[in-house]
């Protein structure tokens, strides 16, 4: 057998020191609480799976996955449709596209918070822009009052957000489609809907499930814009699981379920991109669920 | 299916001043229903914006696309019913082999019998009837642009098909038996095929006719022998043939016709003479390289300062002069082309 110089390793070895007190060691703080009772700093009693146990009973909670889980893939069917179309209909080349392109970003650039504060002064009935025009046409409408439209309005405070991102990407996936691909549909007679869908959509693959990722991931942990936008209101409307998770941990100071709680997030954010990804994976790419087109 | 006519000029500059301005300088062409022409040309002639005239993807800044007698200028490639065939293979990722194929009928709402039958015939004459039910986005290159090409085909009622430097992406061996399909699927069918290249042996062994272009000019329309021939301008001369035409100043032969600013001899045609015999010109062997069907011998032709090289191709069954030695050189024959200060040929009397 062919011997193996192993001092490779010791060039792994920064890397792996950073990660473990960036990541690992955090994590295993994390899960020493989620598994302990901590009356006082002296007095901690070993609980094993209780927390985990009340978490998962908790009512609240899974009215705040729910919740999530609503919101999220809300975001998704609303943002990536409509960042295709952005996409498709920016300019390809010449002082138009860098202008859009920069205009479409903007967005992108405003803090989490400050985009809050905006839909939150944009909505307000008696001074915002939207608010006072929807009380205009004679809409009821209250962010602060009404459990749909407060969801409502951090669901639209998000697509104004992100699709942008959405559609850059996009943008990009378009733009690497080589000119022979429009020139051969257009010699084989293809009507605008077949170049979408057999060269753009297919094209843009990749670039759409990083999207796709990107968005899901991101929405199901958002926390500053609704915080500062709704504070979970009215009642528990627009509360979701990171915000339920901030209220355990640092409004009431529960650190055992705020771990235990932690932890689970952790693993259902794992485990859905991990669907995804495999589901996407598979679109597209599968012989047979796509045979039956000839 | 119809005649192409041609009558036009091309410029992708909106405002063109100059010639260099041009992709296409003004010319006139046509090519007859049923032929198989080749464009050859070095990279940068002309030959894929002639290409994308005629399939209508480019409009010409000047002139008319004429096909049967009707104006076409203003038509899109789908109205002009033409297929082409691009450089790289261009498939449909999400499709099978099959479904590629029939894309291009299917799109102009062809029965789905017909079309079953259309995409196995055409699979059938490029050998692709194992992997119909594959997908397309599998496959390795050539078997990719041999879809491309089969997509090219497929419609059996199109007025030209058209040809990219459709074999670039494709094995040396598989080219050219792909090449020979072509030319036996043009037999078959009788479309107008209408090939670009820069390789002359594809263009050659391809077409009927032969247009070599350079420059935004289409120099010379002829059949691979009278390329060979009678190169109509010195540029096909030097572009045809391995290695090209050597060309020497016609003041060397007092024998020259008026007018004649160069001769133009191919390699082939010049023979090695004794020192006594009329025309013979004396020279130096510079090298002498085996080729492996012939010996292929440079000389040297008059001073070191003021000389003119010339190759040679010898038979290998005939003695090969060493590097060094002194030849006589005869190089006025029958075969002999005779160019004017244009660069044009001069055409002989009964030459």
């Amino acid at each position: 057998m062919k011997p193996v110089n192993q001092k490779a390793w010791w060039l792994v070895l920064p890397v792996v020191i950073c990660v473990a007190f960036s990541a690992v060691l955090p994590l295993m703080t994390v899960v020493n609480y989620s598994v302990q009772d901590i009356i006082s700093p002296e007095r901690r009693v070993f609980v094993g799976t209780e927390w985990f146990a009340a978490v998962m009973r908790d009512k609240d909670l899974h009215e705040a996955l729910l919740r999530q889980i609503t919101f999220s893939l809300a975001v998704l069917v609303v943002e990536i449709p409509l960042g295709i179309a952005l996409a498709l209909s920016m300019p390809a080349s010449g002082w138009k596209s860098s202008a859009v392109l920069v205009v479409v970003a903007l967005s992108l650039l405003i803090p989490w918070n400050v985009v809050g504060t905006i839909w939150q002064i944009f909505g307000r009935a008696d001074i915002g822009l939207l608010g006072a025009a929807l009380k205009g046409l004679g809409i009821d409408y209250s962010y602060t009052g009404n459990a749909r439209d407060a969801w409502l309005t951090v669901l639209v405070m998000d697509v104004w957000h992100w699709t942008p991102l959405v559609a850059l990407l996009c943008y990009a996936g378009l733009r690497s489609i080589p000119d022979a691909y429009y020139q051969a549909a257009r010699i084989d007679g293809a009507s605008k809907f077949a170049v979408f869908r057999y060269i753009q959509l297919p094209k843009m693959r990749g670039v759409l499930m990083i999207a796709v990722l990107l968005r899901f991931m991101d929405s199901f942990m958002i926390y500053t814009e609704p915080f500062v936008l709704t504070g979970g209101g009215p009642g528990n409307a627009t509360t979701f699981l990171s915000q339920y998770l901030t209220q355990k941990a640092v409004g009431q100071f529960d650190l055992g379920p705020a771990a235990a709680f932690s932890l689970i997030y952790f693993l259902i954010i794992l485990l859905l991109c991990f669907i995804l990804y495999n589901w996407m994976q598979r679109v597209g790419t599968a012989d047979k669920t796509e045979a039956g087109h000839g | 299916m119809a005649r192409i006519d041609l009558d036009l000029a091309h410029s992708y500059k909106a405002d063109p001043r100059q010639d260099s301005d041009y992709a296409l300088l003004p010319l006139a062409m046509s090519f007859d229903d049923g032929g198989a022409y080749a464009l050859l040309g070095p990279s940068g002639c002309g030959k894929t914006t002639m290409l994308n005239l005629i399939s209508g993807l480019v409009r010409p800044s000047q002139g008319t696309v004429r096909f049967g007698g009707h104006d076409v200028t203003a038509r899109t490639p789908q109205q002009r019913n033409i297929a082409q065939v691009f450089q790289f293979p261009v498939i449909y990722d999400t499709m099978t082999v099959a479904q590629n194929l029939a894309f291009p009928l299917r799109n102009r709402g062809v029965s789905p019998e017909r079309i079953r039958a259309r995409v196995g015939q055409v699979a059938e004459m490029l050998e692709l009837s194992g992997q119909l039910d594959q997908r397309a986005a599998g496959l390795a290159a050539d078997a990719k642009q041999k879809i491309s090409l089969g997509r090219g085909l497929v419609r059996e009622d199109v007025s030209a098909v058209l040809f990219d430097e459709p074999l670039t992406v494709i094995d040396p061996h598989l080219k050219w038996q792909l090449r020979r399909k072509l030319k036996q699927i043009h037999h078959e069918l009788r479309l107008t095929l209408i090939y670009v290249t820069h390789d002359q042996v594809e263009a050659l062994t391809f077409a009927d006719q032969v247009v070599v272009m350079t420059r935004g000019r289409a120099v010379q329309v002829g059949s691979a022998d009278a390329l060979f021939e009678r190169p109509a301008h010195m540029f096909v001369g030097h572009f045809i043939g391995s290695p090209g035409m050597n060309f020497l100043p016609a003041s060397l032969l007092p024998s020259a016709p008026a007018g004649a600013a160069t001769l133009g001899v191919r390699p082939e045609y010049v023979r090695l003479l004794h020192a006594d015999e009329t025309g013979a010109l004396p020279a130096q062997v510079l090298q002498v390289q085996d080729i492996g069907t012939y010996w292929l011998v440079t000389a040297h032709i008059g001073t070191a300062a003021d000389g003119h090289t010339v190759r040679l191709r010898l038979d290998p069954e005939a003695a090969a002069p060493r590097a060094g030695q002194r030849v006589w050189l005869g190089l006025v024959g029958p075969h002999t082309c005779y160019y004017g200060t244009d660069e044009r040929l001069i055409e002989e009397q009964g030459a």
